[in-house]
């Protein structure tokens, strides 16, 4: 299974690979917030760590339909489909986390930077890279579920979003209310940010299962 | 309606070929297995018994369901009724999954890494515990590509590419060989080589079941041919 995430990693680093496509497409959305908005740097710092989420959530989405579709095309899906249920589980569980090493970290690492195009401070700038990292991980789980379900379908990227994004509104109310809890002073920043956590743990268990479930379905 | 009946066509295993630290012998039993796409049954009361260092060979024209069955045996596609079952030296079954290379019509490698990192990934993804397989550079010599393991797989031809794709099955050692056009993209020299292949992948007690145009150039090889007559299910699309 360490062979597993190292390919995959591999991949998405190499040329071509989804690994840069979502720190850019992150790059792209963050920057041109403040040019659409204007230079009122109070709005900006307010709606920062919302725009930043936001922007984290639509890059995560973006590379996921790949994450089953490309092993189907060259034929290592077979091979991968082919083992029994726990296998499969974990193999699902450790290509989720490849997804998420290659694209989902590097959104956290990146968040600090775009920050400074949104006047954030030094806290709020922390609090939205400590619920991108709870977070991200959640979006990875429970997008495998959709690349799954989709994996058959030759053009099922925004299918997958689709899919995806009423099970990842959760991750964003909870994460971007933990991000503002933790600079406006009345708000408590533990409850919300405990629900993310929660969130994403229950995700990581049941996102392999559902992922598994649909994989051996998807086999014609 | 009718039915093709493949009696269970048993030959003593071999015996000379059996020597002292092979892994036991292994069965791999079919029970009329029973097939179908969407509502066309595509082969129906499929039997054979294959023995250790025995293979067969599924011919049949376009379309006959020798792709589905071979489907069927690597347990990607669930029959419409019968069973597959391997059956380990102590006379229990053993999962399928973890006993049998499956080569599909599609190389299962990636384009972007290096041949010899496509190799070392399937060599300890797959690995087994019936038995090592060959270092990866060995197993690329064994497919006369002596050179190559640096080189991206997307740079190779389509024919080497195909023959990268069997040494995965030399690089981590499994009983049983599911082949589906094994051959395709090979040119003659490398069709003797595929042969040579299979011969010492029998030879050493393992089973192959291939479905091939090529003749394998083998002896002793069983032939189940499905006639490939489409029939259809009665009672409507979804009986």
């Amino acid at each position: 299974m360490m062979a597993l995430l190292v390919r995959d990693l591999a991949i998405a680093t190499r040329s071509g690979g989804a690994a840069m496509l979502g720190v850019l497409f992150f790059l792209a959305v963050v920057a041109v917030i403040p040019f659409g908005i204007g230079p009122d740097l109070n709005l900006l710092g307010r709606i920062g760590p919302a725009i930043l989420w936001i922007g984290a959530l639509l890059a995560s989405l973006l590379g996921l339909d790949r994450l089953f579709q490309a092993d189907r095309e060259d034929g290592s899906l077979d091979m991968l489909v082919m083992q029994d249920w726990f296998s499969l589980i974990f193999t699902v569980f450790v290509k989720s986390l490849a997804h998420w090493l290659a694209t989902g970290l590097p959104l956290v690492l990146a968040a600090p930077l775009l920050g400074l195009l949104m006047n954030m401070g030094a806290a709020a700038t922390g609090a939205v890279m400590l619920t991108l990292l709870v977070g991200t991980p959640a979006i990875s789980f429970i997008g495998a579920v959709g690349a799954a379900v989709a994996v058959v379908l030759p053009r099922g990227g925004l299918l997958v979003s689709i899919l995806i994004l009423p099970l990842a509104i959760p991750i964003l109310i909870f994460g971007v209310s933990a991000a503002y809890a933790a600079v406006t002073d009345p708000d408590p920043f533990w409850p919300p940010f405990m629900i993310l956590s929660a969130i994403a743990l229950f995700f990581a268990a049941l996102g392999p299962v559902a992922a598994a479930a649909a994989l051996k379905g998807a086999s014609d | 309606m009718f039915f093709w009946v493949f009696g269970f066509l048993r030959m003593g295993a071999p015996d000379v070929l059996w020597r002292p630290g092979m892994r036991g012998p292994m069965q791999a039993v079919a029970t009329e297995l029973k097939g179908r796409r969407g509502d066309n049954v595509l082969f129906a009361d499929i039997s054979f018994s294959l023995g250790h260092g025995e293979a067969l060979v599924i011919t049949g024209p376009n379309g006959s369901g020798k792709s589905t069955l071979l489907r069927i045996l690597a347990g990607l596609l669930s029959p419409d009724s019968g069973a597959f079952a391997l059956i380990g030296e102590g006379g229990e079954p053993v999962p399928v999954s973890d006993h049998c290379h499956y080569l599909g019509h599609r190389n299962a490698m990636k384009r972007e890494l290096k041949v010899s990192e496509n190799l070392a990934f399937w060599q300890s993804f797959q690995r087994s515990d019936s038995g090592e397989g060959l270092p990866v550079e060995e197993a690329i010599d064994r497919v006369g590509l002596t050179g190559v393991g640096h080189l991206p797989f997307g740079y190779l031809s389509a024919g080497q590419q195909r023959r990268i794709a069997l040494a995965r099955l030399l690089v981590s050692h499994r009983p049983l060989w599911l082949l589906d056009e094994p051959t395709a993209a090979l040119d003659a020299r490398s069709d003797r080589l595929f042969a040579e292949l299979v011969r010492t992948h029998l030879a050493s007690g393992g089973l192959a079941i291939a479905a091939t145009h090529q003749p394998l150039g083998l002896d002793g090889v069983r032939t189940l041919e499905l006639p490939g007559i489409h029939a259809t299910v009665a009672g409507g699309a979804w009986a």
